[in-house]
């Protein structure tokens, strides 16, 4: 497979990039292939497609740099690892993870779990940050105020959440939330939202919150 | 000590928090110690620097004038009357923000590096092409806020910029602190700030009366040495110099009537 692989798409042109070639020579030949033909990427919105490949900050504030300097914008970044889920976060850039295709083989003797997909974030979500995935979020650090995690999935924050969560962003009832300290400024769950109670008092304690009896309610999360 | 200048960006987001206040006592604290600063006011448009520091009358060239070409760097350059080693690159008055760009401050400060210890940029409020230009040229960036929770929600948000440019954390000064409202509950605590902010203290500066009158006479507050205020800049100044200070105590020294009433209010 080629190093660089280009096509355009209905949001712009959409990079692919191989999995396995040293990131230098990958941006070299990023490089070469636009200028190249630099009328055509113009003004562009670029999506990054990384593949399994676990790109690191430095690495894709490189490419991002690269781009910026030939007038072209990366948008957002197409990912199977979380690293780079992580990478593209830090530097504020949207991020979708690729489900990679499942193996075929015989289901009936397979004895490992199939999980669902979600991503991870190891740091705090500062104010005027948003999360966003179509699977789960899980969080290590807090959310804080003016800060937003918006998940079609289920949402575990492991740290304080007090910024503003939607879990089952997509429609879907069954998401929860998780936190050792629920604080949100708002949550939703789906098409319901609520608040948290103004209790400057509180003790942080872990907590779900999940939609029954048509409501969301708050549970000690055990 | 000299291996080339460092560049100290003072920020906020939030405005009148105490950027050119903080900003013009450092650099008058860092010049007492013999260091060799520059300040540069990087809010063209309001500019303020200039007069807290009561040089207002002797501007001739601003950085737009340099950024433009039409002066040297040293022709901006105004020198403190008690500190030869100290001196303000004022900003342009008549323009906007958009005269002078992050490229054209990097370029700047890469010319100053040799000459100077410390060259002090004094951000505008906000996060836009400012506080870009402010911060573009940074080696370190100083975060001011106040114990109010608009000022600590702007901070996060300016540290969460500060990650995305490569120029964090960042050091935090938690600036008029009433102690006694602390106490009473009615303020935001140090811990309750940096519990948030997650970034580390460099100082905290009480509430000061003093500082509203030195800002009118152009007389920074750190050479008043019966000022807490000043007393915590010049402490901040030694921090960044790489001095070990403890932080000050932050309630008023009470006389020992205070203390009683208090032991027996039982607060």
């Amino acid at each position: 497979m080629q190093t660089v692989a280009i096509k355009g798409g209905k949001d712009g042109l959409h990079i692919s990039l191989s999995e396995t070639e040293e990131w230098q020579g990958v941006m070299a030949d990023l490089a070469s292939r636009i200028d190249q033909q630099s009328s055509f990427f113009a003004g562009a919105r670029i999506t990054l497609d990384v593949g399994s490949r676990p790109v690191r900050k430095d690495e894709l504030g490189s490419a991002k740099a690269l781009l910026e300097r030939r007038g072209l914008t990366l948008y957002a970044v197409l990912t199977e690892s979380n690293t780079t889920i992580d990478a593209a976060s830090a530097l504020d850039l949207r991020a979708n993870l690729i489900t990679p295709p499942q193996p075929e083989g015989n289901h009936a003797s397979a004895p490992e779990e199939d999980g669902t997909y979600g991503v991870m974030i190891r740091r705090t979500v500062r104010s005027g940050r948003t999360v966003r995935s179509q699977g789960h979020i899980v969080i290590f650090g807090d959310v804080n105020p003016g800060a937003e995690v918006i998940a079609n999935g289920d949402v575990i924050v492991w740290g304080r959440l007090r910024g503003n969560v939607h879990a089952g962003a997509n429609g879907d009832e069954s998401a929860f939330v998780c936190a050792l300290d629920m604080i949100p400024t708002q949550l939703r769950i789906a098409g319901y939202i609520s608040i948290s109670p103004q209790d400057k008092r509180h003790k942080p304690k872990p907590e779900m919150a999940l939609i029954r009896d048509d409501r969301i309610i708050v549970e000690a999360w055990h | 000590m000299s291996v080339g200048g460092k560049v100290i960006t003072v920020t906020s987001g939030k405005g009148g928090v105490g950027k050119t206040t903080t900003t013009s006592n450092l650099s008058v604290a860092l010049a007492r110690n013999n260091q060799k600063v520059v300040m540069i006011d990087a809010d063209i448009g309001l500019r303020n620097l200039d007069i807290v520091m009561g040089l207002e009358n002797r501007i001739v060239f601003d950085l737009v004038d340099i950024v433009e070409g039409r002066c040297k760097p040293r022709q901006a350059m105004i020198r403190h009357k008690l500190f030869p080693e100290l001196y303000l690159i004022p900003a342009a008055q008549t323009r906007d923000k958009t005269a002078v760009s992050p490229a054209d401050m990097i370029q700047l400060t890469d010319m100053l590096r040799d000459d100077f210890d410390y060259i002090m940029i004094d951000s505008p409020a906000g996060i836009e092409r400012g506080f870009r230009n402010a911060v573009a040229p940074a080696d370190e960036v100083l975060i001011v806020t106040n114990p109010e929770v608009s000022a600590v929600r702007d901070a996060d948000r300016v540290i969460g910029l500060l990650e995305t440019e490569n120029k964090a954390p960042g050091r935090l000064i938690l600036n008029r602190v009433n102690p006694e409202m602390v106490r009473r509950g009615e303020m935001l605590s140090p811990d309750d700030v940096t519990d948030l902010l997650a970034i580390q203290l460099i100082g905290i500066v009480p509430e000061d009366e003093n500082v509203v009158p030195s800002s009118n006479s152009g007389i920074p507050v750190t050479l008043n040495e019966n000022s807490r205020a000043g007393l915590a800049y010049r402490n901040i100044a030694r921090r960044l110099m790489g001095e070990k200070v403890p932080f000050m105590q932050l309630s008023e020294s009470a006389g020992l009537f205070k203390r009683l009433t208090r032991l027996f209010s039982g607060k």
